[in-house]
């Protein structure tokens, strides 16, 4: 039923936390297209390039080198092309200032990595199945706050 | 004398789906893949007058019976979350069986199929979506909103925003307060 595979980028410097990422997603019902990069900068080279694929979800690791993933959430809020991408921090940190802060700065939803594989596959489904509703139903993305 | 023509398909396509559009002064917007989107509402006859437009270019317009179905289960929990306050006491899915015509086992089904959700956790979203949306608006308290979405009680509608959010609405509120006042600083 679902006609176009949802684009899905993330943006992590940890090498196996990229491949856990991309591996969740292959099991998922939803048809998803996965890209990643290795930090805020190669992100943001790509976000930039005029006519590059914006992704419907962004995933950011708040600790990347070079840039950090707070600092690429202030750039992209900026930027009125990229008002439709939902942003999900993907952190180790589950620090109540980093949370708040990060929603009141404009991203939609904060995940804590999980530790076992398992897990992983159920939040990440879980952020994918609600997104798909805000894209799919009109509910009001200014309101998307989803916390995992 | 023989020539050669290369086709372009979609540009043909998409060239005789703007002429007959234009020439019915419908309002639309290009999805890509066939699929078009109405900006303005768009009467029957229009839609019809458009079938047989296409139908002579062996096209016709295409209408998925599933998806208009769950389009409609949508819109009738909408309606019921965020307008409908008489059905306050009749099961969600004595309420949509009712209006749809359809035995609930049926929408059930063909609703997970579609949306990758069921309409139970669907109509709880909508709920929530409703709560959100009071809660900035500032007009009416918790306590207030619990009793107008017909929760039993303040606590359960707090424990349904945070199971479903992950956040209490109290750090709802302060969240998207924090959001306008840094909107603000910045204009």
């Amino acid at each position: 039923m679902q006609e176009e595979d949802v684009f899905i980028i993330l943006a992590d410097d940890d090498e196996d936390d990229r491949l856990f990422f991309e591996e969740a997603f292959d099991e998922l019902k939803i048809n998803t297209k996965v890209a990643t990069f290795n930090d805020g900068v190669e992100l943001m080279d790509y976000l930039n390039k005029e006519n590059s694929l914006l992704p419907n979800i962004l995933f950011l690791d708040l600790n990347m080198p070079k840039k950090s993933g707070k600092q690429c959430l202030q750039e992209i809020k900026k930027e009125a092309r990229f008002k439709d991408i939902a942003i999900a921090i993907y952190s180790t940190s589950a620090s109540e200032e980093d949370i708040e802060n990060t929603f009141v700065m404009g991203a939609n939803v904060y995940i804590k990595k999980p530790n076992d594989f398992k897990q992983l596959k159920k939040v990440l489904s879980n952020v994918v199945t609600i997104n798909w509703q805000y894209h799919t139903s009109g509910l009001n993305k200014d309101n998307f706050l989803l916390r995992l | 004398m023989k020539i050669f023509i290369k086709f372009d398909f979609t540009a043909i396509c998409n060239k005789l789906l703007e002429e007959k559009l234009n020439e019915l002064e419908i309002k639309y917007k290009v999805l890509g893949f066939g699929e078009i989107e109405f900006t303005e509402k768009v009467s029957q006859e229009k839609l019809d007058a458009l079938n047989d437009a296409l139908n002579e270019y062996g096209s016709e317009i295409v209408e998925n019976q599933k998806s208009i179905l769950v389009q409609k289960i949508k819109d009738t929990i909408i309606d019921m979350v965020f307008n409908d306050d008489t059905n306050i006491n009749v099961k969600s899915s004595v309420y949509l069986a009712e209006k749809l015509d359809h035995s609930y086992g049926y929408l059930s089904n063909l609703f997970s199929e579609v949306t990758f959700t069921s309409i139970e956790n669907f109509i709880i979203l909508q709920k929530i979506e409703y709560t959100k949306q009071l809660i900035t608006n500032n007009e009416l308290t918790l306590t207030e909103i619990a009793f107008k979405l017909n929760y039993s009680s303040v606590a359960h509608l707090s424990t349904q925003f945070k199971n479903t959010t992950g956040i209490t609405p109290s750090a709802f509120q302060r969240i998207i307060t924090k959001r306008r006042e840094l909107s603000n600083e910045n204009k």
